[in-house]
């Protein structure tokens, strides 16, 4: 299997200047990799830092210590280190990421918002769209709902919304928080058979999972974030 | 956006003093075509004037501002001749302010606000100024129909749209814009962004859009820095300088948001 992401020597730690300029470390020395058509659920209790860790490797949050190299293009480029520019372009031709929460433009349609990735990567507007549509309706987003913006929708259809998003571009690495959360049974199934789908094409995959079944189910290996926390070892 | 792209605006080392006091201090960074450059801060901590030293409005103190002309290549803009720069300004810059009544006419109707711009650059011929300017109505989502009206007679919303329109339609490469959706309701506001991001986008445009609104911020540019007392105290991309800011002042900022 071909690597696809290495972090190494990863550390973070927060300082929060405005509350007397404390400092919290979260975690340090991970080490982390990630293969074309894994699957790996991050895994620790809650506040051990996985949500964290993805958003560094997503380069939303920033590393104070070690480096994240992504392949991107048939070159190797540490994100933590690498120009806004070049993490842009990475976040649109290589790494995906599923959130929890859907930051749109108020007033811009469903079925925009779930192309627009595609569209951004050159293709054609129609072609994008039909993708769209095909990811919607598999998602059990009713048609009548396309056309307006996600932001009057409920939780759950928000949440699949977003997974539509994600999904519709055939990134080589996809970062997948909660993406089951809030689902119910059916629509669960039908992100499970996506990620499947994703690995099947030989997309690297890091996902935070809230239930076994779904770990179980689509996960081949799994990685603890606690092992890394600060004192852990002591 | 790609990594080949030439810098279409190089800004080194920018400062601007009133006598004693800083306007803007130190100021480096480099825009490309596509690009959405986001400047936010308190009142007062520079933005403006940094806007108007870039734009050529106001020479600064010290520091260059060069920009990819389409016909002479790279060149400083406060050592272009005066007619070279207001060339530049009418055609290739465009400026959008918070106020639509300074960047409008308001005693002449929208078509003829949008076709004095065309008319500058040496269109001359009634028809096609005529019907290029119900096509940028158009594309601001303002009814034909009121081509010959006056813009007093426009609400703020569309006073702000029209504003865009006659920035645009000389399709300029770079536009700075100062608190476009400050004094708008949510709603306009909401229209607005999502405007202004389609334009972006389908016409390649470089911007230097200064804010006070993170939210606004957030939806429209690529990258963000961060201003207080005239310095630059953090810059980087959008969502990171956002939801993991480094400095005490940024962290003050976003913490200081109101969630709904």
């Amino acid at each position: 299997m071909s690597e696809m992401l290495h972090a190494k020597n990863v550390a973070k730690s927060f300082t929060l200047h405005t509350q007397g300029s404390v400092t919290i470390p979260v975690f340090e020395g991970v080490e982390f990799m990630l293969s074309a058509g894994e699957c790996i659920a991050l895994t620790g209790e809650s506040g051990s830092g996985k949500s964290t860790f993805m958003r560094m490797l997503y380069a939303n949050y920033t590393c104070s210590q070690g480096s994240i190299k992504v392949f991107h293009n048939g070159d190797w480029l540490d994100i933590t280190t690498a120009s806004p520019h070049s993490i842009l372009d990475i976040r649109k031709r290589t790494l995906g990421y599923v959130s929890q929460f859907l930051r749109v433009i108020p007033r811009v349609p469903t079925l925009d918002i779930v192309a627009e990735p595609l569209v951004a990567l050159g293709t054609d507007r129609e072609t994008a769209t039909d993708k769209a549509r095909d990811l919607l309706t598999r998602l059990r987003i009713p048609e009548r709902l396309w056309q307006l913006s996600p932001l009057t929708f409920s939780g759950g259809e928000q949440q699949r919304v977003n997974i539509a998003r994600g999904f519709i571009a055939d990134y080589p690495i996809m970062l997948l928080d909660e993406p089951t959360a809030s689902l119910d049974a059916q629509n669960r199934a039908t992100v499970l058979e996506l990620i499947e789908e994703a690995k099947s094409r030989g997309a690297a995959i890091a996902g935070i999972f809230h239930d076994h079944e779904t770990r179980d189910a689509v996960c081949t290996g799994s990685f603890d974030v606690t092992s890394f926390k600060v004192g852990a070892n002591d | 956006m790609t990594q080949i792209n030439e810098p279409l605006l190089r800004v080194d080392d920018l400062t601007m003093m009133y006598g004693d006091r800083i306007g803007c201090k130190d100021v480096s960074f480099e825009l490309r075509p596509g690009e959405v450059l986001g400047i936010v801060g308190e009142s007062g901590s520079g933005k403006s004037t940094l806007l108007r030293s870039i734009s050529a409005q106001q020479e600064p103190t010290k520091g260059t501002v060069e920009y990819q002309t389409r016909i002479d290549g790279i060149c400083d803009v406060y050592q272009m001749s005066e007619a070279q720069r207001r060339l530049l300004m009418r055609t290739d810059w465009a400026f959008v302010h918070q106020n639509p009544r300074d960047g409008l006419r308001m005693n002449v109707s929208a078509g003829a606000n949008i076709g004095e711009r065309m008319m500058a650059i040496g269109d001359r011929h009634y028809g096609n100024i005529r019907s290029n300017a119900d096509s940028w109505l158009g594309k601001v989502e303002i009814a034909s129909e009121r081509l010959d009206d006056l813009p007093s007679t426009f609400s703020g919303g569309m006073q702000q749209r029209l504003q865009i329109a006659r920035n645009l339609v000389t399709s300029p490469r770079l536009v700075f814009m100062d608190e476009p959706t400050g004094g708008l309701d949510v709603s306009v506001q909401a229209r607005l962004l999502d405007l202004l991001r389609g334009l972006v986008h389908d016409l390649n445009l470089a911007v230097i859009i200064v804010t006070h609104d993170l939210a606004v911020a957030r939806l429209l540019s690529h990258r963000l820095m961060v201003m207080q007392q005239g310095k630059v105290i953090e810059h980087g991309l959008t969502d990171q300088v956002l939801d993991d800011p480094q400095h005490a002042y940024t962290q003050l900022l976003v913490s200081s948001i109101l969630q709904n």
